[in-house]
């Protein structure tokens, strides 16, 4: 394998990363809640795509625009009825409670669908390979990329140049500051929450080909995750998309270099990088 | 409740209460009523031991760790590879091996991970553990890998009393003696002025640092103290069962002993010796039955001890009897 080869797989999954973690670093950013759970609705709209497509025939695209729907459907409820009750309690009880919600979710998934690892028909178009000129690739690892990309650039726009982009902003930045100017921090969090929920199910969905999917998909990449986040810096949309392009290509590269074991020294990396910058890599210092 | 009453219960809490042999009569009467229990009754007494190291450092440190099973398994890889590869198989110097290198292991990752706080803490001591799982799945020859080290074999305890394989009877009373002695450290901890300027740094941080308090340092002994305890657990885990794999550093027995600890209650000592017994007991007789109902009732008690049961069984049955007090 070249190293261009190695490059584009670590960036599509990289890609994959970044589209499950943005929601969490920005509900994050906006309330400081610790959100466990996060990695449950990328599963969650993983599943929604996969049955979707199995049971009702519906093509890929439409599948996935219905995960994306069901889960924001889910995360709204679930944020209006269970988590603003715990917006002011402590970090130890976000982190119960979203563990809890963790074990829920695996424990339903297992009884309802079964514990086997589920398949993703990709459609015929994104399947085998296409000739980039010097060299030809999987096909669904470029779209990927390219996928990122435009949603990265969306994304950068709508924080940067919209209203709520802004109010977003100044809410991570200073949250009382921005409340004292009349900002509805709450119904912000909720608009965040439900997107970044929703985003992490397109995530779940498109990654489904690359990361699996099974019950135990929440905890397994749980750790990937929260380093994604950390690393980026709470709240910040380009901080985030750095730090999961790095992670991807480095756990590519690594997997393949060392194949025993090589996501050891992405734990080791992240310890270190933290100790050096715990704010991450665009995040203000606290 | 009476300022009075609250000074004489401030100064008094110190003190052992007659209530407090019933835990230890009732683990002496265990053991005479039911030999043929002995195997499970020594693994919740380790369970008691480790969440006991969490309690000092979650409910009094106040600091929310997702990866205290580091401690435990770095407690039980040192006694399986002294026995394995060194053909150390004294069990109570293997303890204190384990001791050491967990506790100079929680130093050594305190020191580092509690600069700071947050998210940033929670991933990087989850960010430690899975490193050291991942050291001990590489590390093959050493640790076994996957496999981890099975039919490991233990000096009688004291050169006198075998290790019982089948019916755990010597290694019950020896997880007995150890928990007592190290629940007497946390107990006299917790109430010295160390323990006490640990609740302060839990409630107020700020505060502490303006009155002078070394907050760092202290958080940083009672993390490395927490973790050398949650060491001796992790090797008496090895000695009362003759193996030790990966499962004792994985996220599911952190998780787990986090969960044991606020389903007893954090903060209150005894609430690791209820919170083992009943996750425990419901565990050995819902989850080989019925898997995922066991995660899915699990999950839903999460839930609910997080949105209206804060302080756990011991807070519960603490707002019980202050309501009927009251009347």
């Amino acid at each position: 394998m070249d190293l261009a080869s190695i490059l584009l797989g670590g960036l599509a999954s990289g890609m994959v990363l970044f589209v499950v973690s943005v929601g969490l670093s920005v509900t994050m950013g906006l309330m400081g809640f610790v959100n466990l759970a996060h990695g449950g609705f990328a599963m969650l709209g993983g599943y929604v795509l996969v049955l979707a497509m199995r049971h009702w025939g519906l093509p890929f695209f439409a599948a996935l625009a219905l995960a994306f729907v069901a889960v924001v459907a889910l995360a709204v409820l679930l944020e209006k009825t269970l988590y603003a009750r715990l917006y002011r309690a402590t970090e130890l009880d976000q982190v119960l409670f979203t563990i809890g919600l963790v074990f829920v979710m695996i424990a339903a998934i297992t009884l309802a669908i079964g514990p086997e690892t589920q398949v993703v028909v990709l459609p015929a178009w994104l399947r085998g390979q296409t000739d980039l000129g010097f060299l030809s690739y999987r096909t669904y690892s470029l779209a990927l990329i390219a996928f990122g990309t435009a949603l990265v650039l969306a994304l950068w726009l709508g924080f940067e140049r919209t209203r709520i982009g802004a109010q977003i902003r100044a809410a991570v930045d200073n949250r009382r500051m921005a409340e004292s100017l009349g900002v509805d921090v709450g119904r912000l969090f909720t608009l965040t929450f439900a997107l970044g929920s929703g985003l992490a199910a397109v995530g779940g969905g498109l990654g489904a080909e690359i990361l699996g999917l099974d019950p135990q998909y929440p905890l397994r990449y749980l750790a990937y995750f929260l380093i994604v986040v950390a690393l980026g810096g709470l709240g910040r949309v380009s901080g985030v998309f750095f730090a999961a392009l790095a992670i991807g290509v480095l756990d590519f590269v690594l997997k393949f270099s060392f194949p025993q074991g090589g996501t050891m020294f992405i734990y080791a990396l992240t310890l270190a990088f933290l100790l050096a910058r715990p704010q991450g890599l665009f995040g203000k210092r606290a | 409740m009476s300022l009075s009453a609250a000074a004489q219960e401030y100064a008094t809490r110190h003190r052992l209460r007659a209530w407090e042999a019933l835990p230890w009569a009732a683990g002496l009467a265990v053991f005479l009523l039911f030999p043929n229990h002995l195997a499970f009754g020594t693994q919740v007494l380790i369970t008691i031991l480790f969440a006991l190291s969490l309690d000092l450092v979650l409910g009094y440190a106040g600091i929310v760790t997702l990866g205290h099973a580091a401690f435990f398994g770095a407690g039980a890889y040192t006694v399986g590879m002294l026995a394995a590869h060194g053909g150390w198989s004294e069990p109570l110097s293997g303890l204190a091996a384990a001791a050491l290198v967990a506790g100079v292991l929680g130093l050594a990752s305190g020191w580092i991970v509690l600069r700071t706080h947050g998210l940033t803490l929670l991933m990087l001591t989850l960010c430690t553990m899975v490193l050291l799982e991942q050291a001990a799945n590489m590390g093959a020859a050493w640790t076994g890998g996957f496999d981890g080290m099975p039919g490991l074999e233990f000096r009688p305890l004291l050169g006198r009393f075998e290790f019982d394989v089948l019916y755990f009877r010597t290694q019950y009373l020896y997880a007995l003696a150890v928990l007592l002695a190290g629940f007497l450290l946390v107990r006299v901890l917790v109430h010295s002025s160390f323990g006490r300027s640990l609740t302060g740094i839990r409630e107020n941080s700020l505060r502490m640092h303006a009155i002078g308090a070394p907050v760092r340092a202290r958080q940083v002994l009672a993390y490395a103290i927490s973790a050398a305890l949650a060491g001796v657990a992790g090797g008496l885990f090895t000695q009362a069962n003759g193996f030790v794999n990966l499962a004792v550093l994985g996220l599911d027995r952190a998780a787990g002993v986090l969960i044991i600890l606020i389903l007893g209650g954090y903060g209150r000592l005894y609430g690791a010796f209820v919170g083992a017994l009943v996750y425990l007991l419901l565990e050995h007789t819902l989850s080989k039955a019925y898997p995922t109902a066991w995660q899915l009732g699990l999950g839903l008690t999460l839930v609910l001890v997080a949105l209206y049961a804060r302080n756990g069984i011991l807070g519960l049955a603490a707002g019980l009897r202050r309501r009927r007090g009251a009347r």
